[in-house]
């Protein structure tokens, strides 16, 4: 498994753009595709879609392999690891409930 | 080395509350008090009761008390039953209560096994558009 060394932060950064995710979603549903393939349905250029994709590969979320003159791109979707982890999960969850925590103690001073 | 989705993790979340460790007791083990921070349940502070947390999302986790020493410690497990291993989780929750000049310093530990990351993986195409629909708003508070 592919695990990136970026945090959930830098993630989400990357995948905050509708058209990086709608390629990096393409690239898992369908597996791996050429940059031309994935422009053609992208609705913008090729020079964007690369861009695009150059976030991507630097996120760790896709790999690049070069065949004659097409690049083909496919999705590592193990380096959402640090996203699904439980514990960074339970971790938040925790943190919100002690807020709620904190509350309830400031009304039980009344 | 061990498979990562059998490998046992821990969580600890910390915080320090300007609360007397009294206060903080009643609010970690009476049961409407509890519903007010946390789930709603019927907890007991008696060790080996069995009791139920029902979350808002209509999940229903099994705890059972495993230790109590009264404003010091209190421990129950945090059981999340599923036959999907996408979902289930074993873990005991440690809830340790320090007296400080200010309150009380409130640590939380979670220990155990948690849902099955490569069957997380699995079973993600299905999820990717519910999971991508939630990113936008999560992100929008990560700047």
């Amino acid at each position: 498994m592919c695990v990136t060394p970026l945090g959930p932060d830098l993630l989400f950064k990357t995948l905050a753009d509708p058209t990086r995710r709608a390629l990096f979603e393409r690239l898992c549903r369908e597996g791996e595709q050429t940059v031309g393939a994935l422009t053609a349905r992208a609705g913008v250029s090729q020079p964007a879609v690369s861009k695009h994709l150059g976030v991507l590969r630097d996120a760790g979320l896709v790999s690049d392999r070069h065949a004659g003159r097409q690049t083909h791109y496919r999705a590592l979707p193990g380096a959402l690891a640090p996203l699904v982890d439980w514990t960074s999960q339970m971790a938040g969850f925790w943190e919100r409930r002690f807020d709620d925590l904190e509350d309830l103690l400031k009304r039980m001073d009344q | 080395m061990t498979e990562p989705d059998t490998e046992k993790r821990t969580v600890v979340v910390e915080r320090e509350i300007a609360h007397p460790p009294e206060r903080l007791w009643r609010a970690l083990t009476q049961p409407h008090l509890i519903e007010e921070w946390l789930m709603k349940n019927d907890f007991a502070p008696t060790v080996g009761h069995r009791f139920k947390l029902t979350g808002e999302w209509g999940g229903v986790l099994d705890c059972e008390v495993l230790e109590i020493e009264p404003q010091r410690t209190l421990s129950y497990t945090w059981d999340f039953a599923s036959d999907d291993p996408a979902f289930a989780l074993e873990s005991v929750v440690t809830f340790t209560l320090t007296p400080t000049a200010s309150g009380t310093h409130l640590r939380m530990e979670q220990a155990g096994f948690g849902p099955s990351q490569k069957q997380a993986y699995g079973g993600a195409h299905a999820g990717w558009k519910a999971f991508f629909d939630k990113l936008e708003q999560v992100s929008a508070r990560i700047d």
